[in-house]
């Protein structure tokens, strides 16, 4: 357990560090992530919609697309050289590649989210202090579940012709349940709705990463295959 | 048990009926062979011939669809961590990072491969392949001769008893190939038992104890290098003529 965990954590700090060195995802997330939110908060008529009804969709999808530049780039790193071969030949089991991957995944999406939170407030004029933690708790038990499928399907999409093009057909399908579960809970969390009202969102996309989790785990194996 | 090799020592790689078929194409069609210490075999063969599915196969990147592989007699089993640690693989790509520098390449896989100390391994293969100087640079770099240099290194961190080579002169200048068959020619001193693929004949004949030529998916030739290399390039080159 202890080897697979520091398997794992070789592999993340690799892809952190390969991605700090370039940077190049991560920067791109985050104009796509201003360019969305910008371009949102001017399309939109103010006097027709509130910003509060339509905050919570926006914020997912922003959220939602720029977290698949960094899937998209996960397994695209290791075509370089085909470093792939590189950890299929060593003794790291597929189980540790998979949770590694997801990770640096987490990390990736994670700091996205941090950057773009505020920039959604500031564009939304969404006051997020006195909704913070709960908002957090959402978007963390969310990301789990979008980041674990995530992680699986660009190990799928990576050896297709069109993956940048594949990632989201595969994985777009699967994010129907906790973007649904998210934007609910956002909205009742930005609208102060008393907890309770949250209690069954939060216990389905607890279930989604659940399951997920377990699955993408246990069926990573097989996508590795020739 | 293990089986004996070519040369009747007792086998560290026992290779047996392996077969291998891509759809309609059957890349291969039975090969045998086996391999003791320190013993070497260059497979040559034209494009096309499984010369690389066969060493996939051998370093555990490929399930074959019959026939068996054996390590010291252990039936090789895909995903066996303990097997994977006896292989290092060398081939035309370097399977490295360009944007990790070469100590943090080598540390990065001595950590997969559970390696005691990483950083000091990485330190002393680094010096093995004359790229100590280079240990904070980054790879994307380095000519093609040193990113050789550094995935000999990377494929040695783990010291594996069986080596495979797949084409590992291709792109190299004439001094970045001599300075790689100094190195291979040190791992054949150091007994460790190799399989070399590659279209080079007298590269292969250099570094071999046993040479095979391979067409069409099975082995058409096999023997010691002591027999008659004139034979054996006549054959290569009729092999490769069919090819063309």
């Amino acid at each position: 357990m202890s080897s697979l965990l520091a398997q794992a954590w070789a592999i993340a700090a690799k892809d952190l560090l390969l991605e700090f060195r370039s940077r190049t995802a991560f920067l791109s997330a985050l104009v796509f992530t201003a360019l969305v939110l910008a371009i949102f908060n001017f399309a939109r008529d103010p006097t027709a919609v509130s910003a509060v009804d339509l905050a919570p969709g926006i914020l997912w999808i922003t959220f939602t697309f720029a977290g698949m530049l960094g899937l998209n780039r996960a397994f695209g790193l290791e075509r370089e050289n085909h470093a792939m071969d590189g950890l299929l030949l060593s003794p790291a089991s597929r189980t540790a590649l998979y949770v590694g991957k997801t990770i640096a995944n987490l990390a990736f999406v994670g700091a996205v989210e941090a950057i773009a939170l505020p920039l959604f407030a500031l564009f939304f004029d969404v006051p997020l202090w006195p909704v913070l933690g709960p908002l957090v708790l959402v978007i963390a038990l969310a990301t789990l579940g979008f980041v674990a499928v995530g992680t699986l399907m660009s190990s799928m999409a990576v050896n297709t012709r069109f993956a940048e093009l594949m990632l989201p057909v595969l994985l777009l399908p699967f994010l129907v349940t906790p973007i649904i579960g998210a934007v609910q809970t956002t909205a009742r969390i930005l609208t102060h709705r008393p907890f309770v009202e949250l209690v069954p969102w939060l216990k389905l996309l607890t279930a989604y990463d659940i399951t997920f989790v377990v699955l993408c785990t246990l069926i990573f194996e097989f996508t590795l295959e020739e | 048990m293990a089986a004996a090799s070519v040369s009747g020592a007792a086998a560290v790689l026992e290779v047996a009926g392996l077969t291998k078929r891509f759809g309609h194409v059957r890349a291969l069609r039975g090969v045998d062979f086996a391999l003791g210490l320190g013993e070497s075999l260059a497979v040559f063969g034209p494009n096309g011939a499984g010369k690389t599915t066969l060493l996939r196969i051998l370093a555990g990147l490929l399930k074959p669809d019959g026939g068996a592989v054996r390590f010291g007699g252990e039936l090789l089993v895909r995903g066996n961590a303990a097997h994977r640690r006896r292989v290092g693989l060398i081939s035309h790509h370097s399977l490295l990072y360009d944007g990790l520098t070469a100590a943090e390449n080598l540390v990065f896989y001595g950590r997969l491969y559970s390696v005691a100390e990483p950083r000091a391994a990485a330190e002393r293969a680094l010096a093995g392949v004359g790229l100590a100087a280079r240990a904070s640079d980054l790879v994307g770099t380095f000519s093609r001769g040193m990113v050789q240099r550094l995935a000999i290194a990377r494929a040695l961190l783990h010291d594996p008893d069986v080596m495979l080579l797949d084409e590992p002169f291709s792109g190299l200048d004439q001094g970045a190939a001599a300075t790689l068959r100094e190195l291979l020619g040190r791992l054949r001193a150091e007994r460790r038992t190799m399989v070399l693929v590659t279209h080079n004949i007298d590269e292969g004949l250099e570094l071999a104890t046993h040479v095979a030529i391979q067409v069409a998916g099975r082995f058409v030739s096999l023997g010691s290098r002591d027999g008659d290399l004139a034979a054996y390039r006549a054959r290569y080159a009729e092999a490769t003529a069919r090819d063309v």
